[in-house]
């Protein structure tokens, strides 16, 4: 299926679009820079994409450090990008839009999709969680169109409800196990005690530290569920009776050598920390985090987004900003690298093996075919630096190294057929 | 041999010298060998003939990009973390001067008439051109996103940036100190340098894994090499530095974290060896003569020389924490 961007292409660009969808950087003629970023010139060639996301209740963090709410959260991230497509390509002849479509907390997320898809928007950066997402995805309008995963990190998205037309950039929870399992290995760190929350995430998330202990040789000596609800994170002395519980969820495990937290919902994780029964560190959600991205990250230039980020939203930049700048980022190579004019030709650029998406991480990345799931590095980090980056020395792959992290193709249970 | 200093004698006065100043001091015909130390917060100077550490010179936080003045006498680092150009004088090996960047630079050029130098400023997007000795702002330059390539041609009229985090390669017309033209190359291009014939300029993309090769009269791409060394994944192929050999017959182009240094013909374009070198080599250097092609190893922190001829590693040298950037003063 075919469908236009909706783009004005100049008459000095045409000749060149007979190389659209070339995987390999085709040849670009040379333009004067323009006078000003701002304004669109007839000659430029426009791409419209859509931000589509929603304002869910969340829990917030438990660290008074944080923000309760971010309501840009993403989204800023994805103008970031924008306006980075926009300062090159003030020198190329070529123009992005956004589109921002928040949906309110109690909105219809699939009225507002049908809505951009009618508009002719086919190029969607959905910050959506996963039953929205696949709403989204199987609306008979959709079909053909692209969108860009960059909130939902559910595994089952990778697998059995997998989506010819979803790119995942975020890395699905599987990776983020995978790629602590790998370091904890490394440091020898291989018995794990097991501490999840009530909620299904939290769940999910301990099935996926339990498969990765049996990927790799680690041993779950306990696992034990955190069974009070979450109160206010701000309470008058609230210390007390967190330093009194801690223990008692701890005590009376066999030795172990981290305590590996599930607590998606911010309800206790950040509270093990230095109060454990046993003098453990503490990984998973909270203590060291597998992400693909971190505030305090710096290398491979990575200061620079922070930087920017800062200047544009004031705040510190989150793993969702950083998804959507990169989406923008992926849509802005296809159509400048990859000379791509149509949705199809984007698609054929980005599910190319010769993409090489920059996202900081040192090396280009690409999808795999397998589950559309992005190929990608993931960081280690405790709150303040950067502990490590997995894939670890010595987990190598015959293909790709990073695909010793979530679902590899002879696990993947994704089926693409229609 | 024209800088002296209390170190290194001149050659006849070393002739004049008996035994015991020539143990002191390393022949006079050496050069030295400035490396910036992005970890350390130094420059180490190596001397070229005993590749023996002469000095350590403290800088400002982070330096990076260094360049040496057409003379000799002035050596330029860009010190990031300081938003600031250090000037170290050759003959005092000291930081005895500062230059006004502007934001974060990188890395720098110096015309060839050692009177302007040439800025990116990483954060900022921009250029900055300043009068090399006053430190006076001649110009700021908008460019692309993360510029850090910079090289001044030959003939001195051009100046060739790249903006890394567009993608992009800006000409600089030195007179009017503005832009040219700019042309779209591989991801994330690091570094440019001109042939000796000032004809072309190659940039390195580092995510692109490519270099391109850009014919300077009519601003287009006129090739674009790549790269494959045997059981090496083609994601660590990270081409950053490109030095030409003396008689441009050859490029040298840095590949990161593969670990090794391409050689590419300049006619043919193609790739005729890769060399060994330390972990993560980015930034190099040749010898004045051309005989010795130096390649800064960042993880090893260390120095390899390679014979320019034979095109084989001869001798490591450490020197600081995370070295990045080198410069060679005859």
């Amino acid at each position: 299926m075919r469908r236009g961007i909706a783009t004005v292409v100049a008459a000095v660009l045409a000749s060149t679009l007979a190389a659209a969808g070339s995987a390999t950087p085709a040849r670009k003629p040379a333009s004067k820079p323009s006078a000003s970023a701002s304004a669109a010139k007839s000659s430029d060639v426009v791409t419209h994409y859509a931000y589509l996301g929603k304002a869910y209740r969340e829990p917030a963090p438990l660290s008074l450090l944080k923000p309760a709410v971010i309501p840009d959260e993403g989204l800023a991230g994805v103008r970031l990008g924008t306006n980075d497509n926009n300062l090159a390509g003030q020198f190329l002849g070529l123009k992005f839009v956004l589109d921002e479509t928040m949906v309110p907390e109690d909105g219809d997320v699939v009225a507002a999709a049908k809505k951009l898809l009618a508009s002719g928007q086919h190029l969607v950066i959905a910050d959506l969680n996963a039953p929205d997402l696949l709403a989204v995805a199987d609306l008979p309008e959709a079909k053909g169109a692209i969108i860009l995963n960059i909130r939902a990190r559910d595994d089952v998205l990778r697998q059995t409800q997998c989506r010819p037309d979803v790119f995942h950039l975020i890395p699905s929870d599987a990776m983020l196990t995978d790629a602590l399992a790998q370091y904890l290995v490394w440091k020898k760190w291989t018995r794990w005690f097991l501490v999840r929350g009530q909620h299904p995430a939290d769940v999910e998330y301990a099935n996926d530290i339990t498969r990765s202990a049996k990927l790799y040789g680690a041993k779950i000596v306990a696992e034990r569920a955190y069974e009070l609800q979450t109160g206010a994170r701000r309470v008058d002395t609230g210390y007390q009776e967190i330093q009194t519980q801690m223990p008692m969820l701890t005590r009376g495990v066999p030795d172990y050598d981290v305590a590996f937290v599930a607590d998606e919902t911010n309800s206790f994780g950040l509270y093990l920390q230095y109060r454990t029964t046993d003098p453990r560190p503490v990984v998973g959600t909270d203590g060291l985090e597998a992400t693909a991205w971190g505030a305090a990250y710096e290398s491979y230039a990575a200061e620079t987004l922070h930087d920017d980020f800062l200047k544009l939203a004031n705040r510190e930049i989150t793993v969702r900003d950083y998804e959507g700048w990169l989406a923008a980022s992926l849509l802005d190579m296809a159509v400048k690298q990859g000379n791509a004019r149509t949705v199809d030709a984007i698609r054929k650029y980005i599910s190319s093996d010769d993409l090489k998406l920059a996202g900081y991480k040192g090396e280009g990345m690409n999808f795999r075919a397998w589950d559309n799931q992005l190929r990608q590095p993931i960081l280690l980090m405790d709150q303040l630096s950067l502990v490590s980056i997995s894939p670890q020395p010595g987990f190598l792959h015959p293909v790709y190294d990073t695909d010793t992290l979530g679902f590899d193709q002879p696990q993947s249970l994704c089926k693409f057929s229609k | 041999m024209k800088t002296v200093n209390h170190h290194r004698p001149h050659a006849r006065v070393a002739a004049m010298s008996l035994l015991l100043l020539m143990l002191a001091a390393p022949p006079a015909w050496s050069a030295m060998l400035f490396v910036t130390n992005e970890r350390g917060n130094t420059v180490t100077v190596l001397d070229s003939t005993t590749l023996k550490t002469i000095k350590t010179i403290p800088t400002g936080q982070r330096p990076r990009g260094i360049v040496a003045g057409p003379q000799g006498k002035w050596v330029y680092v860009c010190v990031g973390d300081s938003n600031r150009i250090d000037v170290i004088d050759v003959a005092k090996l000291a930081v005895t001067r500062q230059l006004p960047s502007g934001a974060d630079p990188e890395l720098l050029a110096v015309s060839n008439d050692g009177g302007r130098v040439y800025i990116a400023n990483e954060d900022n997007a921009q250029v900055t051109v300043l009068d090399s000795m006053t430190g006076k702002l001649l110009a700021e330059i908008p460019v692309g996103s993360e510029p850090e390539g910079m090289r001044v041609s030959p003939n001195n009229q051009i100046t060739a940036a790249t903006s890394e985090g567009s993608s992009l390669v800006h000409f600089i017309d030195n007179k009017t100190l503005k832009l040219d033209a700019t042309v779209l190359v591989g991801a994330r291009p690091r570094v440019v340098t001109f042939t000796p014939d000032g004809r072309y300029v190659w940039a390195s993309s580092e995510v692109g894994g490519t270099v391109s090769v850009i014919d300077v009269g009519t601003h287009q791409v006129v090739q674009t090499i790549s790269f494959a060394i045997p059981g090496m994944r083609a994601e660590f192929i990270q081409p950053v530095d490109i030095t030409m050999s003396k008689d441009g017959s050859q490029a040298f182009v840095a590949l990161g974290p593969a670990n090794h240094v391409a050689v590419v013909n300049t006619k043919t374009y193609k790739v005729s060896d890769y060399i060994v070198v330390g972990q993560r080599p980015w930034h190099m250097a040749l010898s004045t003569d051309g005989s010795k092609l130096y390649v800064v190893n960042g993880f090893t922190n260390d120095v390899t020389v390679v014979d320019a001829t034979s095109l084989k590693p001869e001798v490591s040298v450490n020197v600081g924490r995370l070295p990045w950037g080198i410069a060679v003063v005859p």
